[in-house]
């Protein structure tokens, strides 16, 4: 079976313009969300309590929410259901920091009554350990940022290397940007599946980019617009396959990988859809705003071959003794 | 078909993983197998801090005690010792007992004294505070893990996270209430105190203030069964569960549990000195702040043993036992992060990730085959034995799978079948270039093989990022896939590419391209 047998070009730079148009207004929305409606931090970074408790049957939300009003330390608590209509998230933005008498004890206290339950997870973050996950992310983030850049300049181009963390820039913005308008609580797991996002999108971005590197020196055309648009044309048949069985997967992971999984695949499965588009649509585009000029490139490697090859005729006539 | 060194290494590494991760998939009870992280298997995950301040005040208070017992028994006059802001004050009444106290001081280590005439003031150096607290860590840590390997939990954790915080890990609890349980030992301070009570004014202690008790150099305290009920002890303790030797439980003349206890032979020495001379008084035996027993002394009392009776039942007794033997923490302790999951909770997330990693798994290879027919199979097996190599390193690793773990496999499938697209595409060009079958394998695996290494590389760094910053189920994370991507590496490419060769002239007879690689006969 083929999807995409290699014929004839697309012009992907052609449209790149609308693309751009199309990025910007997404990176743009994204940041504007963030900075009003901004995150909501989950208890590990926010610092804070949640209680999961499943009830036999359906649980009775408006019981247990009067139950806990009538206390003053679940006085503020939000009670939400949890995937199914017998589970239910209790969540404070207090914890406590007793060993032997926590919150969840509490909690289990002051549920007395409202039916046959069971807690099944409680998670309690302290506002200093909260704070020091919130720094070892951001650090993580930037640090795995870096390292790419580093890499990808080693083993291409520094152009290379800025347009393909650009694209990294672009897909973490929207993903954070879709995180924000629906609202997913942002705890470890999707740090977790932002950085897997990273990892993705530049698996994407490098293997059309290999083809670019290939284009460069081998394409019969030196117009660089025309290079991308081939390279991209012969990687498009895998960047569709590897991205859809990707997405696949994540997507299988979205509906049957139970609640506790659902805000990394959430994650996964946007960054997955804007990691494929932005390899095509931002980084190569990028690469052309820089004015990659080809045939000077060609030259210098050019030249670099006939020095290599005079060093090995020196070496040559050297070890012969002719010299 | 020829065997050749890839297909080789290939099979080896299949052996490989087929054989270590046995142990693991049949759950067996002998062998290396993969660690199920506490979401999985349900337990308790506890980052702890310990409020050291409190070491450093209770050291205080104990050279406080030693400095009295030294002047009573060596009949130093004094008006009066008291504690206040870390400091011990002591003032004599005769100059002439000064150089003897000084030789006493002389003797403790790590302590600053102040004189003023008459009157010392003893306190901690700093360097001695430092290492005060540090002890004080290291002592919770060692007396948390002794009370843990007593309690009788299957391979509890605990160990120092960072400078000052204690990570306790316990896999396998079963219900909440033993969760309870087991918190309630942890904290437990177990701090047993042996201090005379006040017999002068104790008849005044309902009436009594706290500031007007410590006024007198006293404590208030509540008696353990009954709040109600208030005794007025000396504040500085005669001595304290540090001299204790052993704590067991038995039973007293009515059978209700009681702790029976033993002292050192300094305690023994402290404890003999102190009932010869206070006969008629009583002796308030103090837990955790709490008046369990305050029995007469009826004489001298030498051997060094004792009971601590209270309204316990056995459970009770027993983990108590076991907090005072493996020793009182000298600082509380308090939670900074706590995660516990229920084993119920455990076994749906295992269910609910088995369930996404078979599902996305079938798809991948049904769509393998369908779109590569026999390169697709190629494809497929590399996969699978793919997975079983990743079970396998983590198992000879000792390695935990988490949650997030599970999710690194499932992506991994993905991932990992991306070198086996990108080579057949290469190999598909090449065919249609009208190149021989030798030919399009060997170049096809040279033109894919750069582009392949560095996204792997990248997203390798990616996840050494996320182990060496991550915590936790994270970490789980990222080694699955780190071991994912350098598994895929064997699998995908050197095995892939060593079975190409193996089946090379099978092909080349075959001439059916569309059967091996899926694709209309090149042209």
């Amino acid at each position: 079976m083929e999807f995409f047998k290699y014929t004839r070009t697309f012009n992907f730079m052609g449209s790149s313009k609308i693309a751009m148009v199309l990025s910007v207004v997404m990176v743009l929305a994204s940041l504007a969300l963030l900075l009003t409606k901004g995150l909501n931090y989950g208890v590990d970074f926010a610092g804070g309590t949640i209680v999961q408790v499943k009830y036999v049957g359906d649980a009775p939300i408006d019981t247990m929410r009067a139950k806990l009003k009538t206390t003053s330390l679940f006085h503020d608590a939000t009670i939400t259901e949890f995937g199914s209509p017998d589970e239910v998230i209790i969540r404070l933005k207090t914890s406590s920091k007793s060993v032997s008498n926590d919150i969840g004890d509490q909690a289990r206290e002051v549920l007395q009554g409202t039916g046959d339950f069971e807690i099944r997870r409680v998670d309690m973050v302290g506002p200093k350990v909260g704070n020091e996950l919130k720094e070892k992310g951001i650090m993580s983030m930037v640090l795995a940022i870096a390292g790419i850049l580093i890499y990808v300049a080693f083993r291409f181009e520094w152009r290379f290397a800025v347009a393909s963390v650009i694209a990294l820039v672009h897909d973490v913005t929207i993903a954070l940007g879709m995180i924000s308008l629906f609202s997913i609580d942002v705890n470890l797991d999707v740090l977790a599946a932002l950085l897997t996002i990273l990892g993705y999108s530049l698996n994407d971005t490098i293997i059309v980019f290999d083809r670019i590197r290939e284009g460069i020196t081998d394409s019969k055309s030196t117009v660089l617009g025309e290079v991308i648009n081939e390279s991209v044309t012969k990687t498009l048949s895998r960047t569709t396959l590897t991205s859809l069985t990707t997405f696949f997967v994540v997507l299988t992971l979205f509906m049957f990988g139970g609640e506790i999984i659902h805000a990394f695949a959430f994650t996964m499965l946007v960054g997955v859809v804007v990691g494929t588009y932005s390899s095509i649509f931002v980084a190569s585009p990028v690469l052309m705003l820089f004015g990659f000029d080809i045939k000077r490139y060609r030259k210098r490697l050019a030249e670099k071959a006939k020095l290599a090859a005079e060093k090995e005729k020196m070496r040559a006539q050297y070890e012969q003794g002719t010299v | 078909m020829k065997l050749n060194f890839r297909v080789v290494i290939f099979a080896l590494a299949i052996i490989f993983g087929v054989v270590f991760s046995v142990p693991s998939l049949l759950q067996m009870k002998e062998g290396a197998k993969v660690n199920l992280g506490l979401d999985l298997q349900g337990g308790l995950h506890m980052l702890l801090g310990v409020k050291t301040e409190e070491a450093v005040n209770s050291k205080i208070k104990s050279i406080a005690s030693s400095i009295k017992h030294f002047s009573e028994k060596n009949d130093i006059l004094f008006e009066e010792i008291g504690i206040d802001d870390d400091t011990v004050s002591i003032t004599l009444l005769d100059e002439d007992d000064i150089p003897h106290i000084q030789e006493f001081f002389n003797e403790i280590e790590g302590i600053a004294i102040q004189q003023n005439g008459l009157k010392f003031s003893i306190a901690l150096t700093p360097e001695n505070v430092i290492l005060t607290q540090k002890q004080a860590i290291d002592q919770a840590i060692e007396v948390i893990r002794n009370r843990l390997d007593q309690f009788g939990l299957a391979e509890p954790t605990v160990a120092r996270q960072g400078a000052e915080k204690i990570l306790v890990q316990l896999p396998g609890i079963k219900s909440q209430d033993d969760e309870k349980r087991a918190r309630e030992l942890i904290s437990r301070a177990a701090k047993l105190d042996l201090m005379a009570v006040d017999e002068e004014r104790a008849a005044r202690v309902d009436k009594m203030s706290d500031a007007e008790a410590a006024k007198y150099g006293d404590l208030i305290l509540p008696d353990n069964a009954h709040p109600g009920i208030k005794y007025l002890v000396n504040e500085i303790p005669i001595l304290d569960g540090s001299m204790l030797t052993n704590a067991q439980v038995g039973f007293d003349q009515n059978n209700r549990p009681v702790i029976n206890f033993t002292l050192n032979s300094e305690g023994a020495q402290i404890f003999g000195d102190f009932t010869g001379k206070s006969v008629g008084k009583r002796l308030a035996i103090v837990l955790d702040g709490k008046v369990y027993s305050a029995p007469n002394i009826n004489e001298r009392i030498g051997g060094g043993s004792g009971q601590i009776s209270g309204n316990y039942s056995v459970a009770e007794a027993q983990d108590l036992a076991i907090a005072l033997r493996s020793g009182a923490i000298l600082a509380p302790i308090y939670v900074m992060e706590k995660r516990s999951v229920g084993p119920s909770l455990g076994a749906d997330s295992i269910e609910a990730s088995m369930m996404a990693l078979i599902g996305g798994f079938v798809l991948v290879i049904v769509f393998m085959i369908v779109y590569y027919r026999r390169a697709g199979i190629i494809a497929n097996i590399a996969l699978i034995a793919n997975l079983f190599i990743i079970l396998a390193v983590m198992a000879l690793f000792g390695a935990t799978l988490t949650l997030p773990g599970m999710a690194g496999i499932v992506l991994t499938v993905g991932m990992a079948v991306d070198a086996n697209v990108i080579i057949s595409e290469r190999i598909r060009e090449l065919l249609y270039q009208g190149v021989s079958i030798h030919k399009a394998i060997e170049q096809g695996y040279d033109n894919a093989m750069r582009a392949i290494l560095d996204a792997n590389i990248t997203t390798l760094i990616a996840a050494v990022v996320l182990y060496a910053y991550g915590t936790g189920a994270i970490k789980g994370f990222a080694i699955t896939i780190s071991i994912g991507i350098l598994a895929s590496m064997l699998t995908a490419i050197l095995g892939t590419h060593g079975i190409y060769q193996m089946l090379e002239s099978r092909i080349a007879k075959d001439k059916d391209v569309k059967r091996w690689f899926g694709i209309k006969e090149a042209t």
